[in-house]
């Protein structure tokens, strides 16, 4: 296997952008990418988009998106995990450039999710859980993971206070990320006082509803070394799989998908937790963040929560928790969201984080999540 | 949201509680599968649900999906049954203040959703405190 670098990052600003099209929202940021990655063509590419087909009635959007980007005949190929469909078109490009199969391949995804009113969205993101067996029956995604926050409440005596300051943690990042849709801070009071969406979590609790896109350009870390730009080298990936519906899984505090993404990216690497310097996780819900901390090993079972209100998770803690905003903040169009993740890690590492670089940021984690946990995947990003 | 063929195949599952078990381990699948996820074994019998269990954990919903409209706002959990199967379920006719993680439940049969005007009329199981 090659060693694989990440050359090209691109991004613009998410919101509730109604005057782009989602083939205009794609575009935009991979150009930047491939741009900023200073080479002069791309040999394949990989997307990931949960549900175009019901967002923007769309499907076949990879070969759609190579036309508009004026790549065409080259292979795209549209990769699908729910709201981690990003990460895995990442891990798909870094295994073709390790593989030796390609040299410089386009990683993107993508979500237009305005286009529709509220109860499609709803619905649409309702398909990644089990349809016949949880969504037959009026379940949602918040409340989905609304049962993972009683459950853990009841368990580990997390406290409804704990999931606010989640929220209050990452809209304070947020704040100082000039891409994020919601730049702006909020009280625990304010989460305490949100509409309830589906009791314990609140509106303040809960991801918004995003159109954006992410794209970066990977290739032979060999080939990174000519570019005379810092080499941000993909050390580990991993990815595993868990039952979809929540009821199916052992213990629903637990999400073990991400527990077993993550140790096949730290042993690929050769790292451990305390070896990361920043990491940006699936804070779809304020619950799903401390979940996913345990799981990848930062803290105990059971003692997430504890760790977010001593300020262990604060930028000038002992680590960093999504530096960018979180999906909280900056948004989450879902099958963008993987990709967005990488983009903060590349810029923290490369020190162009601005306001809110993490000082001396030298190995990155990112953990991107389907579902309630049924898809998790992890990658580890080291500065050479 | 179901097409009739849809509907019609899940029918012994949501209206009959059939579900199956492995033959080698004695794990109860609900729904059933055609192999056990914990020992390989492809040889499964037919079993049936247990009818009564406890609340594993539970939320209100209080914005509802299209098709539950009406019902909003409305209690859904994860119960443990007596046979350790655990599934997702409306918890019905119990106020929301005595809603308790371990509380006591049955399975009754209920309708579930409604298609529209003259769609289908969707049915199944629903869980009641004791
Ligand atoms: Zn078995």
């Amino acid at each position: 296997m090659r060693d694989v670098a990440i050359i090209g990052i691109g991004m613009t600003k998410w919101g509730e952008l109604w005057e782009k099209s989602l083939r205009d929202v794609f575009v935009e940021s991979a150009l930047l990418a491939v741009e900023e990655s200073g080479v002069d063509k791309i040999d394949s590419m990989y997307i990931g988009s949960m549900s175009s087909g019901i967002f923007v009635g769309q499907e076949h959007i990879a070969s759609l998106l190579a036309d508009y980007m004026g790549v065409n005949p080259i292979p795209a190929t549209r990769v699908e995990s729910a709201c981690a469909s990003g990460g895995i078109a990442l891990r798909q490009a870094f295994i073709e450039v390790a593989s030796g199969m390609s040299d410089v391949v386009l990683a993107g995804g993508v979500e237009k999710m305005t286009d529709v009113d509220g109860y499609q969205a709803t619905y649409a993101l309702g398909t990644a859980s089990d349809q016949e067996y949880e969504g037959y029956h009026g379940i949602t995604f918040p409340g989905l993971y609304a049962l993972i926050a009683r459950a853990h409440m009841e368990k580990y005596g997390t406290t409804r206070e704990q999931l606010a300051m989640v929220a209050v943690k990452n809209h304070h990042n947020g704040s100082l990320n000039p891409l994020a849709q919601f730049p702006f801070e909020v009280t625990v009071e304010a989460v305490l006082n949100s509409v309830m969406v589906a009791d314990p979590l609140r509106i303040l609790d809960c991801s918004p509803i995003t159109d954006g896109a992410a794209a970066v350009v990977v290739c032979p870390a060999e080939m990174a070394r000519t570019l005379g730009k810092p080499v941000i080298k993909i050390t580990g990936s991993g990815h595993a799989t868990d039952a979809i519906a929540l009821s199916s899984r052992k213990d629903i505090t637990w999400l073990e998908a991400v527990y077993q993404s993550g140790k096949k990216a730290f042993d690929m690497a050769g790292k451990s937790p305390k070896d990361i310097d920043i990491i940006e996780v699936h804070d779809c819900f304020t619950i799903a963040e401390i979940c996913v901390l345990e799981a990848l090993g930062f803290f105990e079972k059971g003692k997430g929560g504890q760790a977010v209100e001593r300020g262990q998770t604060s930028m000038d803690g002992d680590i960093p928790v999504n530096p960018s905003g979180g999906l909280k903040s900056k948004g989450h169009p879902v099958g963008a969201t993987g990709i967005a993740q990488i983009v903060e890690a590349v810029k923290q590492l490369r020190g162009e984080a601005e306001k809110r670089q993490v000082k001396d940021a030298r190995i990155a984690m990112t953990q991107n999540m389907g579902g309630s946990g049924g898809s998790s995947v992890v990658h580890i990003l080291e500065r050479e | 949201m179901p097409t009739p063929s849809r509907y019609w195949r899940e029918i012994p599952q949501r209206y009959r509680l059939e579900a199956n078990a492995c033959k080698s381990c004695g794990i109860k699948f609900f729904p059933p599968r055609q192999i056990c996820p914990e020992c390989g074994n492809k040889e499964l019998e037919p079993d049936k649900l247990a009818e009564k269990g406890k609340i594993l954990t539970y939320t209100v919903i209080r914005v509802p999906p299209h098709q539950f409209v009406d019902q909003a706002p409305f209690a859904v959990g994860i119960v443990e049954l007596e046979d350790g199967v655990k599934l997702t379920g409306q918890i019905v006719d119990c106020d929301f203040e005595d809603l308790k993680i371990g509380k006591e439940v049955k399975i009754e049969f209920r309708k579930i959703s409604q298609e529209g005007e003259s769609g289908i009329l969707c049915y199944g199981y629903k869980f009641v405190p004791v």
